[in-house]
């Protein structure tokens, strides 16, 4: 690693912190749970799978990528990503696709599933490619020893996701436990921003800065 | 424009819901009973005491087709749109879904900019709701975490089995049937929720060939109309078990679950008894993993004159209570029940669901009784008390006196008079007329009432 990737080492943490302070990802749920269950215990019970199920919808996304740079030019890839995020952010601004099928009794392969899936579904896993493609090690050097290449590839993309989750996972419990022991949901009427909003224009930044990067 | 904070009508739990602002307009659903060329109505009525023009119509939409024969409606979104699993906080409550029950046509009708002024943006009619769904006859709609929900009570050619489709809460499209097992369910009518417990349950009724003429003698007198309260997984959509109120407890109308997402029971009216005419409200709750229910409360038929009586109810020399709606205050505490028949409105403390108090009573209407409104006491009223809605608050309750076009007739030969009244509640239970408040329509009949930014029979809630 290089001095100059600290940046974007901490851009993937920081990724993760905004991944984890929207309602809508798993803490508002972790506290739902405990409301329900009268138990502090089923608040810090939901953090695990939710961690699992966002890292595994970030991990899916980060391989297919890694894989694809085995086929494809970076520079076609980029533009490729860009696309992506550039849909998912115009149709998140007009629409509001959630998972359906869940609910409230839901056990660890439950939450796992529907943290993934809205995550996935957030395109929360593209957001992180602009920066990972710049720490991938890629360009003039990846061919000389292709499997050397993959295995520094598949290191850097695998240290990528947990970094993400560890700040996704952070956010997600600190705010659980804020509004669970301390503030209340009654808070949710004021500081309950419109994240969607805030969320598409930050894939259609991303989407811009995979090119420009 | 999205909204940039959650539309300020969600609350996350009911406790937070009773601290909203008094509701200041109310929409009512009126019928015109004659079918002549003439259409029904969605009104808005001024319930500010401290407008000028409290208690009248301030606002009327036509609907432009005759003979929908609108009845219960509902809110696009409401504070389900908080639910953890599904949060869509920056919905707004905005549009009605008004369901003609007769047409089986579906009208979204937009509250906004001027509440007084609402206007229709999109029809659903009964061929496209019957391709979607088959279904027809919509019913109950309610606002879910994840789209909108709507019974109906047949299928496009009259017969079983009704069911629930759901609706996109965003286009208002009709995307299919929501049960993707059934079980033995055939009949339809109310249906809600226990969303901390992933459970539907549903009511019953009759197919529309069952009752679009009114009531028949002879399937009511043999227990041909519903009978069971049916329970399903809300998540998986499928049947999970069914209640038997028993074949003589006719007609499972009204639900009513608590408001409370921890808590896992509610009250179901039950219209007549076979055995002595009484109407009976049940609880169901959980009992070791199951669902199991009882009577709590039986309300007897009051002994009348046979002359004083419609043709239908002359050889039983009594006139039954029909309890046709009940409605459950936010708090879970007060049950508020219609005697339609008799025309009785009840109280009960139902803080111990299992052993309700009778807390206040009040007349209005009737069969027999022909009860005055305190506002003008020499005036002898027809039909009784009907669609209920309760404020968020709790101190302020309406009510309307019809029942549905045909059956109006059976029991009110004479025709039903439209007419809506508010009642006032004390914190500790106890309830009087407001004498200030009676609405009385010529020539429309009214029905269910919404209130501005949610009420008791609207909002389900994820948080305690």
């Amino acid at each position: 690693m290089s001095e100059g990737d600290s940046w974007l080492w901490a851009t993937l943490v920081l990724l993760g912190a905004y991944h984890g302070i929207n309602p809508g990802m798993g803490w508002l749920f972790a506290v739902a749970l405990g409301m329900q269950e009268r138990n502090r215990r089923s608040v810090w019970r939901a953090l695990p799978p939710l961690a699992v199920g966002h890292g595994l919808a970030i991990g899916a996304v980060v391989a297919l990528a890694g894989l694809a740079q085995w086929v494809l030019p970076l520079g076609t890839l980029k533009i490729g990503v860009a696309v992506i995020l550039a849909a998912f952010g115009l149709h998140r601004l007009v629409r509001h696709w959630h998972p359906r099928g869940s609910g409230m009794l839901v056990g660890f392969g439950d939450l796992t599933i529907w943290s993934f899936l809205m995550a996935s579904a957030h395109g929360a896993g593209f957001m992180l490619l602009p920066f990972l493609f710049q720490l991938s090690p890629h360009g003039e050097h990846a061919e000389v020893h292709l499997a050397a290449g993959a295995a520094a590839g598949a290191g850097t993309g695998l240290a990528a996701v947990l970094i993400h989750t560890a700040g996704y996972l952070l956010v997600t419990g600190l705010a659980a436990w804020i509004i669970y022991t301390k503030l209340g949901v009654a808070i949710l009427r004021k500081a309950w921003l419109n994240l969607d909003l805030l969320w598409a224009l930050v894939l259609l930044a991303t989407a811009a800065l995979t090119l420009v990067l | 424009m999205p909204l940039l904070r959650p539309d300020p009508t969600f609350y996350p739990s009911p406790k937070l819901a009773m601290q909203a602002p008094p509701e200041k307009h109310a929409f009512v659903a009126l019928l015109n009973p004659t079918f002549k060329g003439k259409p029904d109505a969605l009104a808005v009525v001024d319930v500010d005491p401290a407008s000028k023009t409290y208690s009248q119509v301030v606002g009327q939409l036509d609907m432009p087709n005759v003979g929908d024969e609108l009845h219960h409606f509902g809110w696009n979104a409401c504070s389900s749109c908080l639910c953890p699993y599904a949060p869509h906080p920056h919905t707004e409550r905005r549009y009605l879904i008004v369901p003609g029950l007769r047409s089986s046509r579906l009208y979204v009708i937009d509250t906004k900019p001027d509440i007084r002024k609402p206007k229709i943006v999109k029809i659903i009619e009964a061929d496209e709701l019957a391709a979607r769904s088959n279904y027809s006859r919509p019913h109950t709609v309610h606002c879910g975490p994840d789209g909108i929900f709507v019974s109906a009570l047949g299928n496009p050619q009259g017969d079983g089995p009704g069911g629930v489709f759901f609706m996109d809460a965003e286009t208002f499209d009709v995307l299919g049937q929501w049960e993707l097992d059934r079980g033995p369910q055939h009949f339809a009518y109310d249906f809600w929720w226990h969303l901390g417990y992933d459970t539907m349950i549903t009511s019953e009724w009759g197919t529309p060939k069952m009752f679009e003429n009114g009531l028949v003698p002879d399937v009511l007198l043999n227990s041909g109309y519903g009978h069971n309260l049916q329970f399903w997984d809300l998540r998986r959509r499928k049947h999970s078990q069914v209640l038997d109120l028993g074949k003589e407890h006719q007609l499972v109308f009204e639900l009513r679950p608590a408001h409370d997402p921890t808590k896992a029971y509610g009250f179901v009216g039950v219209v007549i008894s076979l055995k002595d005419l009484s109407s009976s409200i049940w609880v169901w709750h959980q009992s070791s993993g199951s669902w199991a229910v009882k009577k709590v409360i039986e309300i007897p038929a009051e002994p009348a004159d046979p002359d004083k009586l419609p043709p239908l109810l002359k050889g039983f020399k009594a006139v039954p209570p029909l309890v046709t709606d009940i409605d459950l205050s936010m708090d879970d505490r007060f049950l508020y029940v219609s005697c339609w028949g008799t025309g009785e409105f009840i109280q009960y403390d139902v803080s111990d669901p299992f052993s309700p108090k009778k807390t206040g009573s009040l007349h209005i209407g009737g069969i027999v009784r022909r009860a005055a409104h305190p506002g003008n006491p020499k005036q002898a009223l027809n039909g009784g008390p009907q669609m209920v809605e309760v404020s968020r608050d709790g101190r302020r309750v309406y009510f309307t006196n019809s029942l549905y076009s045909t059956i109006d007739e059976q029991f009110y030969p004479e025709g039903v008079r439209g007419w809506m009244v508010k009642v006032e509640t004390k914190p500790e239970g106890g309830m009087a007329f407001d004498p200030k408040f009676f609405l009385e329509h010529p020539e429309l009949r009214t029905h269910q009432v919404r209130l501005e930014g949610g009420d008791c029979s609207t909002d389900s809630f994820c948080f305690p």
